[in-house]
């Protein structure tokens, strides 16, 4: 048995070998999406392309431009002169958010009454307007509470020092500063390796399918699981590298912390690996060529990216959906991974998730090899 | 060992494909040491009747024993003394022609100083020698099948089942098949073979008839060819469609068919010979001779399926 599964993997090395594109191709797209993601795939946005009308020519309004001056979310690109300029801003796109300050504002403050603000976003891209006017409250928040306090320090001293404040005093843990490429990289090598492996094991079983070869292996003494095994394991290999290079990637390149026991992860990525490998093969058992395997695999990963909980949490979704993610092995090695680079934490904290996706490979595997006994009928 | 011994039987073999019944009651003797050929049209049933002894596809009726073990009991070890080669032979073609018979010699565990031998004697009856480093892809098809059929044997079998093998292979290349194919009935291999092309059917010791599913019939070419009713004429012509088209129709003519060096004439009787060459003259349609022939099997078919679906 063990002569006939080295047979497969002897001739899988020299099949991957022989393909001058898959060196290529194994290596390079997942490290460019790394690269990619790392750069782009954050939540944080700097720099907003900002116009400021200030019709008021008071020291508060100079003030409150002042604080969006400095902030470095923003950048003042364009100090209108009239309403109509500020929206043209918007509307050609040269500016994102117009901060107009109205005539009558630091008269307002004075008295003691609401004083208006008006701030255009540009809502073609939301996200990016959300988390702008996200800043521009802070901002203003600020500004005002230093004006109360100021205001209420010169009328009576006495009673502004024995003010009480409650400041919210936001220290997220493990990722202090709440870097959003640290919570992306990791979820990215976990979504890379699935897309990769799920992609590699399908084409390479229907492959022999398409070309014959498993007509053929079925007449040879090999069992279906020796089959089975000879063709996942030099996937296998080839999904641990893929994992090192991309962490690698990650902790040294984008300086990702990497807190916890490198050996937790590699139990995680294997387990990972067995439950991504035996999708594969199902698919595998399930179609009889490569374009129809393509086109399941298209099917499948997308959805079990979005139920993964990597960008949108799972805890926002509707109960059946929340019901589905707990058959997707990604959603595991996500909490997996991302523990593991940030908390450091162990086996034991692990445990769930460990088991679940050893549960969720076992059930595939089962499923494809009981499938594939049955694959000529 | 006994020279009549049945080494593939089966019995009511039938397997269905929804309402498609693909093979219908298949009954079926091949004795040791010889060469059986399944002739039939496309769609007749040959490839999934090999499957079935190839123990790759489960029947879903009746019985089939390969070796005196019974295929849908122990696939098993029916697998470990035949040897199938499939319509399209799986080559893996980024694999060197080396490599691809030594794949499957290893997955037989056969040594390796036997594969070598085998190895070399097989690329050298199907002259393939100078290509043992090629990559299977870059073959001709006619190459791809004398490798696959080098692949097949490598193991060396006392059953092979063979399913199309000399389907794209050039006339010199099917010589060659041929010999290597008598090489190892001489050795007392059984052989089942599979064809579309008739005049290859003669060269099988036996022959079974497919036709939608069901034999028909059963026999040596010979004694298929004695069956056939009436007698066979051969015209001579240099304008052979024109022939076709002015005997098509006439009293005594049950079927006309092209053959290559004029048209065969199916005939109710020998004796209406004379009267069919005198109505051609008389008609002035060219004709350079008539004879009575011996039928092929090509003929046989013809005459029993009218022509359905054969090929030249
Ligand atoms: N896996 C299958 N599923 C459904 N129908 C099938 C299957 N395999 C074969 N058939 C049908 O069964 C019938 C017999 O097919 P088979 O391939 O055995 O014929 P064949 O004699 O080998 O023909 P050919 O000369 O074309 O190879 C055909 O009508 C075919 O369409
Ligand atoms: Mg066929």
């Amino acid at each position: 048995m063990l002569e006939r599964i080295w047979h497969i993997l002897v001739k899988e090395f020299l099949q991957i070998r022989r393909d001058r594109w898959a060196r290529f191709r194994l290596l390079v797209p997942p490290l460019l999406q790394v690269l990619v993601f790392g750069y782009a795939a954050t939540f944080e946005v700097f720099g907003v392309a900002t116009a400021v009308l200030d019709l008021d020519h008071s020291q508060e309004s100079r003030a409150l431009v002042a604080a969006f001056a400095h902030n470095p979310h923003f950048g003042i690109v364009r100090m209108a002169a009239s309403q109509r300029e500020a929206e043209a801003a918007i509307d050609d796109s040269s500016a994102a958010v117009a901060i107009v300050v109205h005539a009558g504002f630091a008269a307002a403050l004075r008295k003691g009454q609401p004083a208006p603000l008006q701030v255009l976003v540009d809502g073609t891209n939301s996200n990016s307007a959300l988390i702008a006017l996200g800043y521009v409250g802070a901002i203003v928040d600020t500004y005002s509470q230093a004006y109360q306090n100021d205001l209420l320090g010169r009328i009576n001293p006495k009673l502004a020092r024995t003010l009480v404040q409650i400041r919210l005093d936001e220290r997220p843990w493990y990722n202090t500063s709440l870097n959003s490429r640290w919570f992306f990289v990791p979820g990215v090598i976990a979504t890379i390796t699935l897309i990769m492996v799920v992609n590699l094991t399908a084409f390479a079983v229907v492959r022999e399918r398409e070309m014959g070869t498993l007509e053929q292996l079925m007449v040879t003494p090999i069992r279906p699981f020796e089959l089975i095994v000879g063709k996942t394991i030099p996937f296998f290999c080839i999904g641990l590298a893929l994992m090192t290079a991309v962490t690698l990637t990650g902790t040294l390149w984008f300086r990702v912390p990497f807190r916890g026991n490198p050996l937790v992860l590699l139990l995680g990525t294997s387990l990972y690996l067995l439950s991504t490998l035996s999708l594969g093969l199902t698919i595998s058992t399930l179609c009889k060529t490569q374009q129809q395997a393509f086109a399941t695999n298209f099917f499948l990963v997308n959805p079990l990216f979005i139920l993964s909980g990597f960008s949108f949490p799972i805890a926002s979704m509707p109960a059946f959906l929340q019901w589905l993610t707990y058959a997707n092995p990604v959603r595991y090695f996500i909490v997996i991974i991302r523990a593991v680079f940030l908390k450091g934490v162990g086996v034991a904290v692990l445990a769930p998730q460990l088991l679940a996706l050893a549960a969720i490979g076992a059930v595939l595997m089962g499923v494809a090899t009981l499938r594939f006994r049955k694959s000529l009928d | 060992m006994n020279a009549n011994e049945i080494t593939v039987a089966a019995t009511g073999l039938t397997k269905r494909f929804g309402p498609l019944t693909a093979v219908d009651g298949l009954d079926l003797a091949v004795r040791r040491g010889e060469i059986f050929g399944l002739v039939g049209p496309d769609g007749a049933g040959k490839t999934t009747a090999l499957r079935m002894f190839a123990a790759v596809m489960a029947p879903d009726a009746g019985r089939v024993s390969v070796g005196g073990v019974d295929v849908v009991a122990e696939p098993e070890r029916v697998r470990e003394r035949i040897s199938y080669m499939p319509q399209r032979f799986g080559l893996y073609e980024d694999l060197t022609v080396d490599e691809n018979i030594r794949f499957y010699a290893e997955l037989f565990a056969v040594p390796r100083r036997l594969r070598e031998q085998r190895a070399a004697r097989l690329l050298a009856a199907s002259s393939m020698e100078r290509f043992r480093k090629r990559l299977a892809g870059q073959l001709s098809g006619g190459m791809k099948q004398k490798l696959g059929l080098a692949c097949a044997l490598v193991h060396a079998p006392s059953i092979v089942l063979l399913d199309e093998p000399t389907t794209g292979v050039d006339p010199l290349s099917r010589r060659e098949f041929w010999q290597i194919l008598y090489g190892l009935r001489a050795e007392g291999v059984t052989l089942l073979i599979s064809t579309a092309y008739l005049d290859e059917a003669e060269r099988c010791d036996r022959l079974a008839l497919l036709h939608g599913g069901r034999m028909l019939y059963c026999d040596t070419p010979a004694a298929l060819r004695a069956r056939m009713p009436g007698a066979l004429a051969e015209f001579a012509t240099p304008a052979p469609r024109q022939l076709r088209d002015a005997l098509q129709g006439r009293a005594g003519v049950l079927g006309v068919l092209l053959v290559g060096n004029g048209v065969h004439v199916h005939l109710d009787q020998a004796g209406r010979l004379a009267e069919l060459e005198r109505q051609l003259r008389d008609s002035g349609v060219p004709c350079d001779g008539a004879r009575l022939v011996p039928p092929s099997i090509e003929d046989l078919f013809v005459a029993l399926l009218g022509g359905a679906g054969t090929q030249p």
